[in-house]
C-alpha cells in the first residue's frame, strides 16, 4: 500500500524522530511511503483560536497538495491534526466545490494507529521495548476519531513491554493549543492531575499519539526532574531495542 | 470569590486556584458525580439511543417552538393556569413583583430555579420589600452565605462540610457540629415554618408538556412539592425552550436527566402540575401563574449554529466532566451558568463585550460533548463563538487586550504556512536564536520575554526545535538512496 505522510508542522520542526519513526513503522508493515515537502500545517492553531479565514486559506493549500498524491491513504502521526483535517468540511459549508474536495481529503486521512489497526489490520508491528509503560488518551484522537482500543492493542503487542492502564487515562492533559498559554495556571492545574496519575502508575514511559500533549506532559515531568519519559506511539512502535531504554 | 464578573475571568480563575478548600470540595464532588453518572448511564443498554431520541425531540421543538408553545399554553390555560410573557429578566421580575403586590404577599418560598437566578429575582423581590426564602438545601446555604450558586444543580458544590457547619453556627445559632443529619434537620425545621407562613411559592420548570399543559419539576428534597402546593399561589418561571411535545417524551427525559445530573435512576420526587386545583379536596394552589422567559432565547433560536444550545436540559453533567470547571469551580465564570454550557450560553445572553474570555476558557477536550444527554456539540459552539469574536464582533472586542497582537501573529502564521520557503526560513531563524534560551537540551523558565514563551515556561520546560527537521532528514535520506 502506498502512503503519503502528513508529518505535521510540530513533528517536522520539534520532534522529527516521530516522523522518521512513522516512516520506519509504515515501511516495516509493507507500505511504500512518500513525503511531499510542500506540506506545512493542517491549520488547527488558527481554527481553534477563531481565525477561520486564515485557517481556511491554509486548509485549501493542504487540500490542493494532498489531492495530487496517488497514494492510497494519507497518514499522520497525530490524532488532533487528523481530526482537524476531518473538520475541514465545516470550514467550507458555504463553498460546495471546496466542500466536496474537503470531504474527499478527510475520508482519505488516517491517524497512524488507526491506520495500522483499522486499515492494515496489523496488531503486532514487530516492536520491542523493555520497560513498563502506559497510555494517555489525547482528547481529539479519543473523542473525534474514537481511538481507544487501537493504540492499546498496539502497545500491548510491543515485545518486552509491560502495559499498565493509567488512572483517568481519558482526561485532558490541559494543553488545548493556545489555551495552554492564554490560561497557563488553569492548564497547569489540569496537567498536574495527569502528572500525579502518571507518577502513581510507576512507569518508565508514558505514551500518547500527539506530540502536543507529550510536550505538555513532558515539559512538566522535565521541570519536576521526573525519571518518567514521554514517548510518541510512533517512536515506541519503531523501537526494536529489547534491552534499551531501561531506567 | 463571589459576585465577580466574567470580564475578569482570568483573575477569578487564579484566585480560585489558590483556594485549597474550594479545590478539595470540587475534586471530591465532581469526581463522585462523574462516576455515578457513568455507572447510571452504563446501567441502561440503550443510553446512546435515548440521547439520540432526546436530541431529535429537542430539535423538533426548537424548529416548531411557536406551535408547541401555543399548545402548551392553551392546554394549561384550559386547566386554570395564567400565562405571562417576559422579554427579559427585568420584565419577568416586574411581573412577579406585581403579582406579589396584588396579593399583598410579604413572604415567599422559592425552590431551586436557575431561570430565576438568571433574572436575579431575589434581588428584585427584596427591593420590593418581600422576604424570599430559598428552600432547596443547597440554595438555602447559598442564601445564608449571601453567595451565588456555583453549579447548576449543586449550588453549594464549592463548600466543604465544615464550612457549612460553621455557617449554620454563625447564622442559625446551633452548636458546632459536623453531623450532616443534624445540619439537614436544622435546615428542615427552620424551613417548615417558612412554608407554613408563605403567601406565594415560586418554582422553576424542568419540562412543560405541550400535549397536556403539564409542568414537570424534578427534585430530591420534597421542598418543591411543598413550595408548589402549600402556599395559595404558585408562580412558575419557565424558559421558553423548556417545552416538550408529548407526555410520552418524558419517558426519555426522565431517564436521562437524573442519571446525567446526579447519577440517580430517578429523582426522589417528580411533581406533575396540570393547572390549578379544581375542587376543594384537590391538592395544589388556587392560582397558578406561569412566567415565560425569553431573555435572549429567541435570538439564540434564530441562529442555525447556536440554536442547539437551547436543547440543554440543565443537568450539569458537562460541568462535572469539564477539566477547567473541575479546577476553578463555577464562580470564576462570573455568570449564572458556569462551565462549558455556561461558556456557550452566557456570551449569547449577555453579548461578547463582557464575556469574551469565556469561549476561550476551554481546552476543547470534548468531555462535555461526550456526557451531554442531548448531545450538544459544545466544543463546536465554543469554536463558533471564538470565530465570532475574532471576525464579527464589535471593534471593542476585536481590539481587546492581546487580540491585536494575536491577529497579527496569525496573519504572519498564515503567510508562513502558505509558503514553504517562509516556513523553512522561520524555522532556521528559530534555530539560530533559540541558543539564547536552550540549556541542557530544553528551554527552562524564560522570564525575559513576555507572551506565550514566558507563559509556557512558567511551569513547563519547552522542547526546543530539533537541530535537523524531519524534512531535512527526509531530503538527505532520499539523497542517499
Ligand atoms: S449542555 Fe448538556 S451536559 Fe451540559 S447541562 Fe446542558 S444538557 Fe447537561
Amino acid at each position: 500500500m502506498r502512503v503519503s505522510l502528513f508529518v505535521t508542522c510540530l513533528v517536522d520542526q520539534l520532534w522529527s524522530s516521530v516522523g522518521t519513526s512513522s516512516v520506519e513503522v509504515l515501511r516495516r508493515v509493507g507500505c511504500e511511503v512518500e513525503f511531499d515537502d510542500r506540506q506545512t500545517c493542517c491549520a488547527q492553531p488558527a481554527f481553534n483560536t477563531g481565525y477561520r479565514s486564515e485557517a481556511r486559506d491554509v486548509a485549501r493549500r493542504f487540500i490542493e497538495i494532498f489531492e495530487e498524491t496517488k497514494a492510497d491513504a494519507i497518514v499522520s502521526p497525530s490524532g488532533s491534526c487528523t481530526a482537524m483535517v476531518r473538520h475541514y468540511p465545516e470550514l467550507f459549508a458555504d463553498e460546495p466545490d471546496w466542500l466536496k474536495r474537503a470531504q474527499a481529503i478527510a475520508e482519505r486521512t488516517h491517524e497512524l494507529s488507526s491506520f495500522l489497526i483499522r486499515v492494515l489490520k496489523r496488531e503486532d508491528v514487530g516492536a520491542s521495548w523493555n520497560g513498563r509503560l502506559t497510555w494517555h488518551d489525547a482528547c481529539h484522537g479519543l473523542r473525534d476519531l474514537n481511538l481507544k482500543s487501537e493504540p492499546r492493542t498496539l502497545l500491548k503487542n510491543v515485545h518486552g513491554a509491560e502495559y499498565v492502564e493509567l488512572d483517568n487515562a481519558d482526561s485532558c492533559c490541559g494543553f488545548g493549543g493556545t489555551f495552554s498559554v492564554k490560561y497557563p495556571e488553569i492548564s497547569l492545574a489540569i496537567l498536574d492531575q495527569k502528572i500525579e496519575a502518571i507518577e502513581r502508575a510507576g512507569v518508565n514511559a508514558v505514551v500518547a499519539g500527539d506530540a502536543s500533549c507529550l510536550m505538555q506532559i513532558g515539559g512538566r515531568l522535565s521541570r519536576h526532574g521526573s525519571k518518567v519519559k514521554v514517548m510518541h506511539i510512533a517512536e515506541l512502535l519503531a523501537s526494536q531495542e529489547m534491552s534499551g531504554n531501561v531506567r | 470569590m463571589n459576585h465577580v464578573t466574567s470580564e475578569t475571568f482570568d483573575e477569578n480563575a487564579k484566585a480560585a486556584l489558590a483556594d485549597s478548600q474550594l479545590r478539595g470540595a470540587l475534586r471530591n464532588a465532581t469526581s463522585l458525580f462523574g462516576k455515578r453518572r457513568l455507572a447510571a448511564a452504563q446501567g441502561l443498554t440503550n443510553w446512546e439511543d435515548l440521547r439520540t431520541q432526546a436530541r431529535a425531540i429537542k430539535d423538533d421543538v426548537l424548529l416548531h417552538l411557536d406551535q408547541y408553545l401555543e399548545n402548551f399554553v392553551s392546554q394549561a390555560e384550559a386547566r386554570g393556569a395564567k400565562f405571562h410573557w417576559a422579554r427579559d429578566g427585568a420584565e419577568a421580575n416586574a411581573i412577579i413583583c406585581r403579582l406579589a403586590a396584588e396579593r399583598n404577599a410579604r413572604s415567599i418560598v422559592k425552590s431551586k430555579s436557575m431561570t430565576t437566578e438568571e433574572t436575579h429575582l431575589n434581588v428584585a423581590l427584596e427591593a420590593a420589600g418581600i422576604q424570599v426564602i430559598e428552600t432547596d438545601l443547597g440554595e438555602y446555604i447559598i442564601q445564608l452565605a449571601e453567595e451565588t450558586p456555583s453549579h447548576i444543580i449543586v449550588p453549594a458544590i464549592h463548600k466543604t462540610k465544615r464550612q457549612i457547619a460553621e455557617l449554620f453556627t454563625q447564622e442559625l445559632g446551633i452548636p458546632p457540629t459536623d453531623d450532616v443529619a443534624k445540619l439537614t434537620s436544622t435546615a428542615r425545621a427552620t424551613l417548615r415554618d417558612r412554608f407554613a407562613a408563605a403567601d406565594i411559592g415560586i418554582s422553576g420548570v424542568n419540562f412543560g408538556v405541550a400535549e397536556t399543559g403539564t409542568i414537570v419539576i424534578l427534585e430530591n428534597e420534597g421542598n418543591i412539592r411543598l413550595t408548589t402546593s402549600l402556599p395559595r399561589f404558585h408562580i412558575a418561571v419557565m424558559g421558553i425552550e423548556k417545552v416538550v411535545p408529548r407526555f410520552a417524551d418524558l419517558d426519555i427525559f426522565l431517564k436521562l436527566l437524573p442519571r446525567s445530573g446526579t447519577g440517580q435512576r430517578l429523582t426522589t420526587y417528580q411533581s406533575f402540575i396540570t393547572g390549578t386545583k379544581q375542587n376543594a379536596f384537590d391538592d395544589g394552589p388556587e392560582e397558578l401563574h406561569v412566567v415565560m422567559l425569553d431573555n435572549g432565547r429567541s435570538r439564540m433560536l434564530a441562529h442555525p449554529v447556536t440554536r442547539q444550545s437551547l436543547a440543554c436540559i440543565r443537568c450539569g453533567a458537562c460541568l462535572n466532566a469539564c477539566p477547567v470547571y473541575q479546577q476553578i469551580g463555577g464562580h470564576a465564570y462570573g455568570s449564572v451558568y458556569p462551565g462549558p454550557i455556561g461558556a456557550v450560553i452566557t456570551p449569547q445572553l449577555m453579548g461578547l463585550e463582557k464575556t469574551q474570555q469565556l469561549p476561550y476558557a476551554s481546552s476543547l477536550c470534548g468531555a462535555c460533548r461526550e456526557v451531554c444527554p442531548v448531545k450538544i456539540d459544545i466544543p463546536r459552539l465554543l469554536l463558533h463563538l471564538r470565530g465570532e469574536i475574532t471576525e464579527k464582533s464589535s471593534p471593542e472586542v476585536q481590539q481587546a487586550k492581546g487580540r491585536t497582537m494575536e491577529r497579527f501573529a496569525f496573519k504572519m502564521w498564515r503567510l508562513m504556512m502558505l509558503r514553504p520557503w517562509a516556513y523553512n526560513l522561520s524555522a532556521r531563524v528559530g534555530r539560530l536564536f533559540q541558543g539564547l534560551v536552550v540549556k541542557d537540551g530544553k528551554i527552562g523558565r524564560v522570564k525575559s520575554f513576555v507572551g506565550p514563551l514566558a507563559a509556557w515556561t512558567s511551569g513547563r520546560d519547552l522542547r526546543p526545535l530539533d537541530q535537523k527537521s524531519f524534512r531535512d532528514k527526509w531530503a538527505s535520506d532520499q539523497g542517499k538512496s
